[in-house]
């Protein structure tokens, strides 16, 4: 399925290259420059290129270019969501993907390659279980190694491999034994000129961090499931179960993991927590333009709006801008164009209020459209669509567990169109 | 392996590590096995280093690397390591290392994990280029293969098979044989891969290899499940036989394999589904599952028939694997999502296929290239069945910060669910994206409401109106694709809209865009009865300024012109006299073709043949309307999820899909006997076979069955009947192969 993967940096150098199959010589790559030369923004390279004797499927992350040379039929999405887990799995391991951090760990980052491919076909792509195989590098067990001459490839054999659940490793230990599960809710919602509401949903996302001794079976219910229009899961939760009770049942893996993503139903009214008044506006003469923003609280329930930004796009003509802002600070990228205006907390007593004047290329055209808004908030201990979670129990093992659930609402593709 | 030949392996494995060179005790078939290979293995990989530094004299970071072969070499541990994992870096930067490989290979039989890791990297990698030395590691792998440790036993297979020299194919062969009977479930999953690398590297064992996969496929463990499919899928996908079967249990196994295995076995089942069922889509068809037990009943053919045309009723098998399958829509994994859905669209009936939307359109919040192929689907889907996607139409609202081939396919999907209720607001949202920064968008999008004017005939007028105040925008390639686009409406209904014509021939000198302008002046010559006053200025105009326009405006005065002399010759003659005459002196062939065409058949002249009479009806005859279609309209020839689908052209290795069978084939032939549950693999499968050919078998062809049943229990069990010994000779022979060839290098070195 997979021949071989090239990893390539923003400015089109190849830095790591595997082959699962014969070896496929770089050249390979040159059409995928080509299609990049083309596309000129590096988000708009076709994800599926073709060329005269192999296929080129493509993901875009943190600056990489993960390239898989594929030859024969294959789903297209199974290898883009396999090269995402790679993605992932370097994240996972050393904290953040870029090319400093593969190329310091280049080593680890190929056995990795090695075990989750076999073939070109996954074989090991649970991180619980490459995790037994290869383990993490930490400046603790560095410091050993380099001492007594270890090594970073575990001399276990990977147990979860072979059981039915394989993202859970056998022996585990703890301990304090704690579960703690993040119900984060996104709001994406497009917003129009005179503050209508285009679109809005709900996304949410349960993220868990358990760490509990042996082998816990966990269930967690909801005080209001039916507010769940949609959802995925990870593969441990036992479906049936949620089908017939609306309970999530589950062995949970070891560690941080996604324990399901969902979609608020689409009947319910989306409560917005801010609005936002604009006007924008580029003079037909004078080479000049307006800007004024403000934003207020709406739909907040009580709670504090936090770490509130604007980002505008700017068109290329605007030159500088000249604001003064009420709260927070602004700045103007003049090579990218983008204006971030960092507020911070929303004071509802006091509006956040972004003023002033815009300065564009003398004789250039005046912009055709008003640039949109791009807002991020968050706001703590809420869960805007009014989700709960109602308990958590454990079965299977006798101590007893510390549990927390903790709320958080962000904007997620929040944007206002001027 | 018994307990006394496993004592002699560890004695001999231990001897190994301190470097003893020679063995006579223990079983016997370990002793002769390391008495061939281990002297020459350290005498052989020493005598290699020499080699080794010979070619490293060429190699342009000799200085650099210089040392690693002594590190290689050295007795420490740590060193070794150290160079191991200099090594696999220069592998992993693509510089060439090929030249340390005698001194690699010696560590294969490391006891430290990680180095042998590595060298098993490093072996993979440059085993094909050097042959003969790599040679020198298999019997390494031979006797892990026998190891007591599953998971040695599987990565000795793993690297063995992975190790692409042709002339280890028949130890390769007989290792994946005896793994796919292994007690532990994870080797039987690694000769399943093992499998596909074998039959890349050698695909005349391709017989053999499905008598692998026939068995391999009747395993019950869930780790097994995927890998032997996709084993099957690269093998012998048309063998559909294999899978009667296991069809069952493949369904029911499908929840619990693991994901990347479920994509794979899903798009199986798809294909094997469509060779097996019959139409769940017949018109007016009822659906009741039901009366199963009537249409068992009814023998006589002529209720069968009556049955059928009144009520489909579905396979029990057909619909076990729609219901299998759905809570899989759940999955995490975008490509599982995406596998079930197209299932579900090629196999389910149609009022079922709409529980995938939901799934596809949760599916857009991943990432941008998952959103690129699951939109690209969607698309395709949304031209046949508007209804689907219809309620999650705002889902597919564009956002500035959507990348442009994104935002195309977005906006693709609201043209194809654009009906009478909706168009309005559609056309809203239209509106903005026309003004965005994005050109290529705002083109696309121009193009976009072209299509939705001309499907849904209420909202053309309102879409003529807008495009014609596009026409004063200040962009260029804005204006430019509205020209275009208004164009093709107004052929679609040509009667009132001398207006827009006249408003246009206004705009012209303005307009730059050669595409524009060379529509604008087709518009004038096809209407040019409706703008009488107008249309001979225009002329007048463009006969100053043709030499300096692009080929294909040329080409439309030339049309303008000819047009206009069989309409208006009075006016007009002298100027197309003169443009027929400059455009017989241009450069390009293609125009001096077209001047002389056209005056042939204009110009009344002796020489003028028939065709000229009817010069007036060829030039301005009534000409059919564009049609303006999605791009996706054919790409549902093409299985959904598939590259090729992604593609639009026919990927190698691309499966059709067939189409569904007019008459079901015989359902029995996936029901399988209960059979008692017994230890041992191999013989299970011997009896499975037997009870198959009992039933299948009348008493009359007794000697068939008995024929059959001692072949499968020869070729089954490897280690005693005389098949398998054919194989161990071979197995044999590449040994002592191995052994000449250390030998050899052996005395060449020491010459």
């Amino acid at each position: 399925m997979i021949h071989s993967l090239f990893l390539i940096n923003h400015s089109g150098d190849i830095f790591l290259e595997k082959h699962w199959k014969s070896v496929i010589g770089r050249s390979v790559c040159d059409y995928f420059f080509e299609a990049k030369e083309k596309a000129v923004q590096p988000e708009n390279v076709p994800p599926v290129l073709q060329t005269p004797h192999h296929y080129l499927i493509s993901v875009y992350r943190d600056k990489l270019f993960f390239l898989s040379v594929v030859q024969t039929e294959v789903p297209p999405l199974f290898v883009i969501e396999f090269l995402h887990r790679v993605a992932d799995t370097v994240q996972d391991y050393f904290g953040e993907c870029s090319e400093g951090v593969i190329k310091d760990n280049v080593v680890t980052v190929y056995e990795l390659l090695e075990e989750m491919l076999d073939n070109g076909f996954p074989l090991a792509t649970e991180s619980n279980v490459l995790k037994e195989m290869i383990r993490p590098p930490t400046i603790l067990r560095s410091v050993v190694n380099t001492l007594t001459g270890g090594s970073n490839v575990g001399d276990t054999l990977p147990t979860g491999q072979l059981s039915s659940i394989p993202w859970r490793r056998a022996g585990v230990k703890y301990t304090n034994n704690e579960a703690y599960f993040d119900v984060i809710e996104e709001i994406d919602a497009i917003l129009d000129k005179s503050g209508t509401t285009v679109f809005a949903e709900i996304q949410g996302v349960i993220e868990a961090c358990v760490r509990l001794t042996g082998m816990p079976d966990l269930t967690l219910s909801f005080m209001n499931p039916r507010l769940l229009d949609d959802m995925s899961f990870h593969p441990c939760v036992r479906f049936k179960r949620w089908e017939s009770e609306r309970i999530l049942s589950f062995i949970p893996p070891d560690g941080n993991f996604t324990l399901m993503t969902y979609h608020v139903s689409s009947q319910n009214v989306v409560a917005l927590p801010v609005y936002v008044k604009q006007n924008i506006s580029f003079l037909e003469t004078g080479s000049c333009g307006r800007l004024d923003i403000t934003i207020g609280p709406k739909q907040t329930m009580g709670k504090t709006v936090e770490g509130l930004t604007v980002t505008v796009h700017m068109p290329k003509t605007v030159l500088s801008a000249n604001l003064t802002a009420t709260q927070g600070n602004y700045t103007y990228n003049l090579a990218t164009k983008v204006l971030v205006w960092d507020i911070g907390k929303l004071n509802p007593q006091k509006l956040p209020n972004l003023r002033g004047s815009l300065s564009l290329q003398a004789g250039a055209p005046r912009p055709e459209e008003n640039p949109a808004l791009d807002i991020t908030l968050k706001i703590q201990q809420l869960a805007i669509s009014g989700l709960k979670v109602s308990r958590l129990d454990m079965y299977g093992e006798k101590y007893k567990p510390f549990k927390g659930v903790k709320y958080l609402t962000k904007a997620g593709k929040f944007q206002v169109r001027t | 392996m018994t307990p006394v030949e496993r004592g002699a392996e560890d004695v001999y494995l231990s001897r190994m590590s301190t470097g003893a060179s020679y063995n006579d005790q223990g079983g016997a078939e370990a002793a002769v096995e390391a008495g061939q290979e281990s002297t020459p293995t350290s005498s052989g990989a020493g005598a290699g280093a020499g080699a080794g530094a010979a070619f490293g004299l060429f190699s342009t970071d000799f200085k650099k690397n210089e040392d690693l072969k002594e590190m290689l070499e050295s007795n420490k541990e740590s060193l070794k390591l150290e160079a191991m994992k200099r090594v696999v870096g220069l592998i992993a930067k693509g510089k060439n290392a090929s030249e340390l490989f005698p001194a690699v290979v010696k560590n294969v039989a490391n006891k430290n994990i990680e180095l042998k890791k590595l060298v098993y990297v490093y072996l993979v990698r440059y085993a094909e280029e050097q042959q003969d030395l790599a040679l020198l590691s298999i019997s390494t792998f031979q006797r892990a293969l026998k190891d007591p440790n599953q998971f040695i036993r599987a990565s000795a297979l793993r690297v063995l098979s992975s190790i692409r020299v042709p002339i280890i194919v028949p130890i390769m062969m007989l290792a994946i044989k005896e793994s796919a009977a292994d007690m532990s479930p994870y080797v039987r999953k690694t000769s399943a891969h093992a499998i596909q690398k074998l039959y890349s590297l050698d695909p005349d064992q391709k017989e053999q290899l499905i008598e692998v996969i026939e068995k391999l496929l009747k395993d019950k463990s869930t780790l097994v499940a995927g890998s032997v499919v996709m084993a099957f899928e690269e093998v012998c996908p048309d063998r559909i036989d294999l899978i009667h079967k296991n069809y069952r249990k493949l369904c029911n196994l499908l929840v619990d394999v693991e994901e990347w295995g479920q994509v794979v076995i899903i798009s199986m089942l798809t294909r094997y589904a469509r060779t097996q069922f019959i139409s769940p889509w017949k018109e007016g068809a009822m659906f009741d599952e039901n009366n199963e037990k009537a249409f068992y009943d009814s023998d006589s053919e002529e209720k069968k028939d009556q049955m059928e045309a009144k009520t489909y009723i579905m396979d029990p098998d057909h619909r076990l694997l729609l219901r299998n399958t759905k809570p899989l829509l759940q999955s995490r994994n975008t490509a599982v999502v995406m596998s079930v859905a197209q299932l579900y669209w090629h196999l389910a009936p149609k009022h079922e296929v709409t529980i995938v939307t939901k799934s596809l359109v949760r599916l857009l919040r991943s990432h941008r290239e998952v959103q690129y192929i699951v939109l690209q689907n969607i698309a395709t889907m949304s031209i046949q069945r508007k209804g689907m996607f219809e309620p999650f139409m705002k889902s597919f609202y564009v956002r500035s910060t959507d990348s442009t081939h994104i935002k195309t396919l977005k906006l693709e999907i609201l043209t194809n669910l654009a009906n009478e209720a909706n168009i309005s607001t559609i056309l809203r949202e239209f509106q903005t994206y026309v003004k965005s920064q994005d050109k290529a968008f705002a083109a696309a999008t121009i193009q976009a409401i072209g299509r939705c004017a001309t499907n849904i005939s209420e909202v053309t007028d309102t879409c003529l109106n807008g495009l014609v105040l596009l026409l004063s925008n200040r962009d260029e390639t804005v204006v430019a694709e509205s020209v275009v686009v208004i164009k093709k409406l107004l052929q679609t209904q040509p009667t009132q809209h001398s207006e827009i014509i006249k408003h246009m021939a206004k705009l012209f000198d303005n307009i730059t865009v050669p595409m524009a302008r060379a529509s604008i002046l087709w518009l004038m010559g096809e209407y040019c009865e409706r703008v009488p006053k107008i249309a001979p200025d225009v002329l007048r105009k463009m006969a100053k300024t043709f030499t300096a326009e692009e080929d294909i405006v040329k080409l439309q005065i030339v049309n303008l012109a000819a047009k206009l002399y069989l309409t208006n010759s009075k006016q007009t003659k002298l100027l197309t006299q003169y443009i027929l005459n400059l455009g017989k002196y241009d450069q390009n062939y293609d125009i001096r073709d077209r001047t002389r065409f056209i005056r042939q058949l204009i110009v009344p002249s002796e020489k003028s043949g028939a065709l000229n009479k009817y010069a007036r009806r060829i030039l301005l005859a009534p000409k059919p309307a564009p049609v303006l279609e999605s791009a996706f309209k054919d790409r549902d020839r093409y299985q959904l999820g598939t590259l090729s689908h992604s593609l639009n052209t026919k990927a190698s290795g691309y499966q059709e899909l067939s189409d569904w069978p007019a008459v079901a084939p015989d359902q029995s032939v996936r029901n399988v006997e209960v059979i008692e549950p017994v230890k041992e693999w191999a013989p299970l499968v011997g009896k499975a076979k037997q009870r198959k050919s009992d039933e299948k078998f009348y008493s009359d062809e007794e000697e068939e069955k008995e024929e059959e049943g001692s072949d499968s229990s020869g070729s089954e069990d490897s280690s005693s009947s005389s098949s398998s010994s054919s194989g161990e000779a071979l197995c044999l022979f590449v040994c002592l192969k191995v052994y000449v060839f250390c030998l050899v290098t052996f005395i060449l070195f020491r010459v």
